[in-house]
């Protein structure tokens, strides 16, 4: 059969700054603005997957076990945490959205069957988000 | 690839009527979209822009940077304006499709030359009906 996307989508309130430690505090301010204090977002993000559904259970992914993937890789690291001072990943870059989407990829690629990560649409807040996407010539590696 | 999209409104009216047809032509082409007198609609705008994110500001490109390019190349040029008396208008008709088409065009060189890339256009002209341009992938 052919292969079919599958999008699971959860939320996640943190709080966080954009901030990079490299820079001096009067840097930061200049280059981040308002977002260099210390705010927080519900993000959304959506996690699409690409495979080939079973033949006996007709699904790609249990849904229940890609939520216990998203609840153990992204819920208990993220969700009502701070990213600069709770999480390990924000020592030398800022929490941005671009930053924090690569974060995210790495975290469930290494959960992930090989392959099967296909597009992740992460929402700040209602007129910004990013989306990370795999590219056509790495597919399938 | 890491893409950033951006959500806009401008509220612009416009008239669907082509000046090389007939006013009975374009009556039957458009429809009420022809009135003479003119519609608007609340357009919504997604701006999708691709690239290396900078490792200084971990971002594509800067909000503010292209909030500026759009604010100034788009929402000010046809926001609360009527789209027809817009040079862009003048031998085209402000369909929404040829209205993302002039946007792709305008923002394309900015954004390229902020050092990101302009991938896509989406334009919602209702919340039932929507154009885009450009692929993600």
């Amino acid at each position: 059969m052919a292969e079919v996307r599958l999008t699971r989508a959860i939320d996640f309130s943190t709080s966080l700054r954009y901030w990079n430690p490299a820079l001096s505090p009067a840097e930061n301010q200049r280059l981040f603005g308002a977002k260099a204090s210390q705010h927080g977002h519900n993000y959304r993000l959506e996690v699409t997957l690409r495979g080939e559904p079973d033949a006996r259970t007709g699904m790609v992914m249990d849904l229940k076990d890609l939520q216990a993937i998203l609840d153990r890789e992204i819920m208990a690291r993220f969700d009502h945490r701070d990213l600069n001072r709770d999480t390990p990943y924000f020592e030398k870059e800022p929490p941005t959205p671009e930053n924090l989407v690569q974060v995210i990829r790495r975290l469930l690629v290494a959960a992930l069957p090989p392959g099967w990560l296909d597009h992740l649409r992460l929402q700040e807040d209602p007129d910004t988000w990013v989306e990370w996407i795999e590219p056509a010539e790495e597919r399938g590696r | 690839m890491i893409a950033l999209t951006r959500r806009y409104h401008f509220p612009a009216a416009h008239v669907l009527a082509s000046p090389r047809l007939s006013a009975e032509e374009n009556s039957r082409t458009y429809g009420k979209c022809a009135n003479p007198a003119g519609h608007g609609h609340d357009y919504a705008l997604e701006v999708t822009v691709a690239g290396p994110v900078d490792a200084r500001s971990g971002r594509i490109l800067p909000r503010e940077r292209l909030d500026a390019l759009v604010g100034e190349r788009v929402l000010a040029r046809f926001g609360h304006r009527m789209l027809n008396e817009d040079p862009a208008f003048r031998e085209r008709v402000p369909t929404a499709e040829n209205i993302c088409a002039v946007i792709h065009d305008e923002l394309a060189g900015p954004i390229g030359g902020a050092g990101a890339r302009l991938v896509r256009v989406r334009l919602e002209e209702t919340r039932r009906n929507a154009f885009s341009l450009g692929e993600l992938r």
